[in-house]
């Protein structure tokens, strides 16, 4: 049987921005989620800045390998911490109405094993300065993901126009 | 002055609401923001750091970085 995925839920930020877009109540019906983001940060003086992604409000567990390559080099790095940080959507010095793009996929988000995720992500800017980011996330938590909240920081928020596209995979 | 917002959406009820954030939620946030920036500048950091010591090699070394792929190919 062919994998298929299916729209879950989308927002898109209305006028004068959101600083986080959160899905909640997300279904258990499926082997893996699909999360297509496409952001814009407001804050002023950045190229990019990062967004935060718990899940089920959930403020530990979370740990991270990057790879990074800006166009001039090419770095990785791992990290811990309260959240997955994603550090690469375009921010208030980036080329006014550039959106960053990023895939996150959470296989198994409803088994009882700790979560893995893969995240891949570039910015957009018409100058010399841009990134593109991998990365290999893990959850240390074994509940169900039943919520997702991608946060721009409590100062800054996702920019009008901003989109968060939810999907769910069948049969992964 | 009120409280940033976020947006929320329900996915069994398909229902969005505009939800103020909490005083304790703003300061978690802003806590959280401000760690990833430091880990982004420590990541400039080391890109930084990386590209010098490559060039004071190749220059030790006598060679292009071109010339260094051509030996690494």
């Amino acid at each position: 049987m062919p994998n298929t995925f299916e729209l879950i839920a989308s927002v898109t930020v209305p006028s004068g921005g959101q600083a986080a877009i959160d899905f909640t109540s997300i279904p258990n019906t499926y082997t893996d989620l699909c999360l297509q983001l496409s952001l814009r940060n407001s804050r002023s003086g950045q190229v990019i800045q990062e967004g935060l992604i718990t899940f089920n409000g959930s403020t530990s567990g979370y740990s991270e390998r990057i790879l990074r390559g800006s166009g001039s080099a090419a770095i990785s790095s791992s990290g811990s911490g309260a959240n997955f940080s994603l550090n690469g959507f375009p921010a208030g010095s980036s080329t006014a109405s550039t959106f960053g793009s990023a895939n996150l996929y959470i296989p198994n988000y409803a088994g009882s094993s700790n979560k893995s995720a893969s995240a891949e992500f570039i910015t957009e800017n018409n100058a010399t300065e841009a990134y593109a980011y991998m990365n290999a996330l893990l959850w240390s938590n074994t509940a169900a993901i039943t919520s997702i909240s991608i946060s721009a920081g409590a100062t800054y928020t996702w920019v009008q126009h901003s989109t968060a596209y939810l999907y769910g995979v069948k049969n992964a | 002055m009120p409280n940033p917002t976020r947006i929320e959406i329900n996915c069994e009820t398909g229902v969005e609401s505009i939800i103020e954030l909490t005083d304790a939620e703003v300061a978690e946030l802003t806590y959280q923001a401000e760690l990833a920036a430091e880990k982004k500048a420590e990541e400039d950091a080391k890109a930084e750091a990386d590209a010098v010591a490559k060039a004071a090699l190749l220059d030790r070394l006598g060679i292009t970085a071109d010339e260094a792929k051509l030996l690494l190919a």
